[in-house]
This record gives C-alpha cells, structure tokens and sequence, in this order.
C-alpha cells in the first residue's frame, strides 16, 4: 500500500467544518490524442489526429493540429493534403483504448474525491472539502500530477463553490496554460476578486448559456458574466426561463447542482435477435438494424439515458456449414440523444461497408455506447462548448451538401470502397489494455 | 520417483466480476460444517498486482534483460505508479521507443543497463530526454 491512504490527502487540511464543499471539473486534455500517445511514444511531439470510426471525420486533434486550423469533425478526405504538409499522423478511433483508460482515470479520483460523477468519458465532476485557496490549488495539483503519473494523461482542473465556477475555472486553467502560465490547475476567486475574473469571462463562454440567448443578452448590454450574474432575477426568469436563473445563481456562488452519482449501469445497450430464417438481402437487413434502432432508442429514453455512439453488426451461422461472415461498424452522432431517427439514419449508412451478398445471415443489431444520463431538465446547462458544436454540426452540414444525402451522422464519408474502408481502418492503433494480443510492446 | 502434484487451491479466472462472499445459502436444515472454513478464492490479482488503476501489461521483445529472468515474448506487470529507483527494472520510453532495462543511476547520472553480456548500458546524456514509463514488478513467463 502507498503511504497515503486514500482521502488521506486533504484529511491533513480538514477544516472545522468539514461538511462544506466545493466541486472541482477534471477534464483531461486531448483524450483521446492522450491516450494514443501513452502507449505509443513516437506520436507524443507529432502533430496527431483521431478519426471518427469509419475514418469519416477529424474527431480529436492535439495542439499542433488546432494550430494548423484543422477543425473539430472536419472530413479527413479534404484536410488529408494539409495533415502530411504538417506531417501530421493520424489514428482510427480507439475505443476500446479509451473506454479503459476513462475508467482509470475516475478510479484515480475516487481515491482522493468525496465524491465523483463520471460526467462524460473525459471529464468527472468530484466534491472536495472547502478548503483555503491555497490548500484547493495543492489537493488540485496534486491529483493532476497522480493521474499524470498513473496512466500518463494530462488533466486540467477547475475548483469552484459550484459546478458553473468549477467549469468557468477549468476554461481559465486551459486559456492560462495555453499562453504559457500555470500548469492547468485553477481556483475560482473569492470575492470581490471573483467578480474582478468573471469581469474577464465572456458571457457566451459560460457554460448552459447559448445560442438563444445570445442576443436577448447583446440587447441588454450584456457581455461578461460579471454583468450576467448581476441582472435582476425577475428579468432573467422572463428572458431566459429557470434554466437562466440557475446559471446566474451558481454564478453567484449559490449552488443549485449536485453530483449526479447515481451513475448509469450500462455503458452499452444492445438489441439483437436471431431471425427465423436466414436472410441475404441488404434490403430485410436494414429493416431489422433499422427497427432494433428504433427500440435501443425508446430503450434509452426509458431509463433517461442519452447515447452518441452505434455499431452495427451482422452475422452469418458461427458454425455448421461455410461461408461464415460476420462484421461490424460503429459511429458517432454529432452528439448525445435518445431520438430514434438519427439511430436509424446511421444504422442506413453503415450497413454498406460491412454488407457482403452471397452470405445468408442468421443475425443483426445494433449496440449503443458513450451513454449518459439525459438530466431532461438541464440539457441546455450541460452542451458542450458551443464552438465545437457548431465546428461539427457545419461538418456535417457540408456533408450532406457535397453528398446530396438527407443524413445527419458524420460516418457517411468514409463509406466508399468496402477494400478501402477496410484499408483505412488499420489506422486503428492496438487495444493496448483490454487484449492479450495486442499489449504495448517494450524492446528488451 | 513419481512427481506428484497436490492442488493446493482453485486458481480464479473469472476476476473480471466482483461479488460479496456468500457462504452459503440460508436454507432451512443444516448447514454445512466447511462452511467455517471457507475463505475466499486465491486471485492472482491480489498477489501481482497492488494498484489496478496504475497497473499496465506490457509484452518484452529482444534479448537483453535475460539475466534478470525477462525473455522474449514475456508479458510484464508494469506498475506506473511507482517511483523507479536505483536499481529497479523500468519501462522506459526513448527516442519514440519503448525498452526495458535496468534503471541505475552512477554519480547523479542516470544509465539504462542490460542484463546480459551482449549488450552495452546506455547512459542518459544531457539535453536526452528520458521517460520512465513504469517500473517493472513481475514478468509471466511461459515455461518450456
């Protein structure tokens, strides 16, 4: 056992009062690029690019990348040119990979937090004890520098008295470290510095307020989160409903979320069956992928789960008389629903890749996964940064404009050639952490 | 003489699932008297490896650390979360690469040393960007 038991951290600086808390965002830096670089040394200074599933679009990109203007989701095939000018390398995703080490990362946490919410596969909300300043900024370091050292990844941290300051101290952490100050640890000030640094935070920028509410902001001369949370109550609760007021109030340091523990037991979902008779035709296939897409969705929507990515497989009969094919494909939407259609729309397009006539099957289905809780009440509150949104959502946009197809799933580029998909997915670098055959290997 | 083997305990191979020990199942009667004696299941898990989180397998290739029982094609239990000190066995990543040796440190300047003859201890110039990846804590090795 280590020296310190957990907790065993910040017990040295329990204060009086040990029942008030404050919340802390980890969010680990490039993730998916991270983890790519763990295991494979070689890519840790090269500029690198994930690509979505089928090798489509351009889904994580480390910094070299962004500085090169590469967008977030942008379709390999156009950026292919400008990624070997910058001799950029890229890999297939990984999930398998990342799964792994998401895992690790929020066990990690678990050992120092009060309490964690795996809140997206790179980022966990935690509780810890309302310490000092200081003595927030030590226990904070001290878990990036443990989860760095653990699993190899570089995390930020964000502390605030509620969940919007953490998040509004995570985003100075990363505009900090970026122009070469700190090392991705923030704590949110008290007053009336806070005010001081929310005076320095763009009112777009704070997270839940978006798009809509832009401009009823603009109108009213607003445009720091300084001047956002100063309104008058009544004028937000008009304009911008309760979800606003929660904003503003956890801006003013009141805490209106909780952790949600109550974490999802899956991480996937699967609905399959086994037809009655074997079926060849591509046609009765995307029926069925088509249907048991449509009860994954009502599925998810039942237990208030929301889901970004599908896999689609198809099998001929494992055993008795040959030919024997089985093959599978996955993708991810632009982002998280439990709406049936665009489940359905993707199961459509990634049937083509895998289809191989002359087979009789005996089995199809699809399999949901990075899954989440849908919190109903608080979608806008909880979106991704609505830059990356509208970065992907412009992807995809173009998409259907170059490809003249009503679709909204981002797996439709890579579809071409079923040899060359093929081809295209040995950019997929090895499970290093969940195969046997494919662990990391080290020259002796 | 004839070997015989005596088995000891059943090995575990399911570890993936994680359960509570129950002895037995309540019933009415009896129950049964080597239920007192009922441990638990040795896990090979327990033995090898102290933090799961920290913990990675890493397969050796090449010839140079056969003196320190490490041989081709063995899988490693590699601990990251460990402090490599003078003299243990790390995973290092240099030059893109990852190899392993021993980790030796000689008047304040670090050394990479194979353990076999054939092959020269590397040291860690100035400016040489070393990384330890993760310290070596036991190897599995498939006995011919």
């Amino acid at each position: 056992m280590s020296a310190l038991t957990p907790r065993s951290f910040w017990r040295r600086f329990l204060p009086l009062r040990p029942m008030d808390t404050v919340f802390a965002l980890i969010d680990c830096e490039n993730f998916y690029v991270s983890c790519e670089r763990v295991f494979d040394p070689s890519l840790r200074t090269v500029p690198l690019a994930i690509l979505s599933n089928n090798d489509g679009c351009i889904i994580a990109r480390s910094e070299k990348i962004k500085a090169a203007g590469i967008p977030m989701g942008a379709p390999y095939f156009k950026w292919e040119e400008t990624l070997d000018k910058i001799g950029a390398r890229v890999r297939s995703s990984n999930y398998a990979l990342y799964g792994d080490m998401s895992t690790r990362v929020a066990s990690i946490l678990e050992q120092d937090a009060l309490a964690v919410e795996r809140y997206s596969i790179d980022e966990c909300f935690l509780t810890l004890p309302a310490l000092s300043r200081q003595n927030l900024w030590r226990v904070g370091d001290n878990i990036r520098r443990k989860v760095l050292r653990w699993v190899g990844l570089p995390i930020r941290v964000g502390i605030g008295p509620t969940k919007t300051l953490a998040k509004v101290s995570d985003e100075n952490a990363k505009a900090r470290k970026k122009a070469g100050m700190g090392r991705g640890v923030y704590v949110c000030p008290d007053e009336p510095t806070r005010d001081d640094f929310l005076q320095c935070v763009p009112v777009e920028d704070v997270w839940g307020i978006g798009p809509a509410y832009e401009e009823s902001l603009t109108e009213k001369g607003v445009s720091t989160a300084a001047e956002f949370r100063a309104l008058p109550d009544p004028w937000i609760r008009t304009e911008m409903t309760v979800v606003g007021l929660r904003i503003a109030r956890e801006l003013r340091g009141h805490s209106c979320l909780e952790l949600e523990l109550v974490r999802p037991d899956r991480k996937t979902l699967v609905r399959s069956r086994s037809f009655g008779q074997t079926v060849e035709t591509k046609d009765h296939l995307r029926q069925a992928l088509a249907k048991h897409a449509q009860r994954a969705a009502e599925k998810l929507r039942e237990e208030d789960l929301v889901a970004r990515g599908i896999e689609v497989f198809i099998t001929t009969k494992r055993f008795g008389a040959p030919p024997h094919y089985s093959n599978q494909v996955a993708a991810r939407l632009g982002g998280h629903t439990a709406r049936g259609t665009p489940f359905v729309r993707a199961t459509r397009h990634l049937l083509d890749p895998i289809y191989r006539s002359g087979y009789g099957y005996k089995k199809a289905g699809v399999q949901l996964y990075d899954i989440r809780p849908s919190r109903p009440h608080q979608t806008s509150l909880f979106g991704r940064p609505r830059e990356e949104d509208e970065d992907l959502m412009n992807a995809v946009d173009q998409l259907n404009t170059a490809y003249g197809r009503n679709t909204i799933h981002l797996a439709a580029t890579g579809v071409a050639e079923s040899q060359e998909w093929e081809m295209k997915r040995q950019n997929r670098s090895p499970r290093y952490t969940t195969r046997w055959d494919e662990l990391p290997t080290a020259t002796i | 003489m004839p070997l015989v083997a005596t088995p000891i305990a059943q090995a575990r191979t399911d570890t993936s699932i994680r359960r509570p020990l129950f002895l037995s199942r309540v019933e009415a009667g009896f129950p049964s008297p080597a239920d007192d004696y009922v441990e638990t299941d040795l896990d090979l898990n327990n033995l090898l490896i102290k933090r799961e989180s920290s913990t990675f397998f890493v397969r050796a290739s090449g010839g140079s650390m056969t003196e320190a029982g490490i041989h081709n094609g063995d899988v490693m239990i590699v601990d990251r979360a460990l402090e490599p000190e003078d003299g243990s066995v790390v995973v290092a990543a240099l030059d893109g690469d990852l190899t392993v040796k021993r980790y030796r440190v000689f008047s304040g300047q670090p050394y990479l040393v194979p353990e076999s003859d054939e092959h020269d201890s590397i040291p860690v110039k100035a400016g040489q960007e070393l990384v330890v990846w993760g310290v070596v804590k036991h190897v599995i090795h498939e006995v011919s």
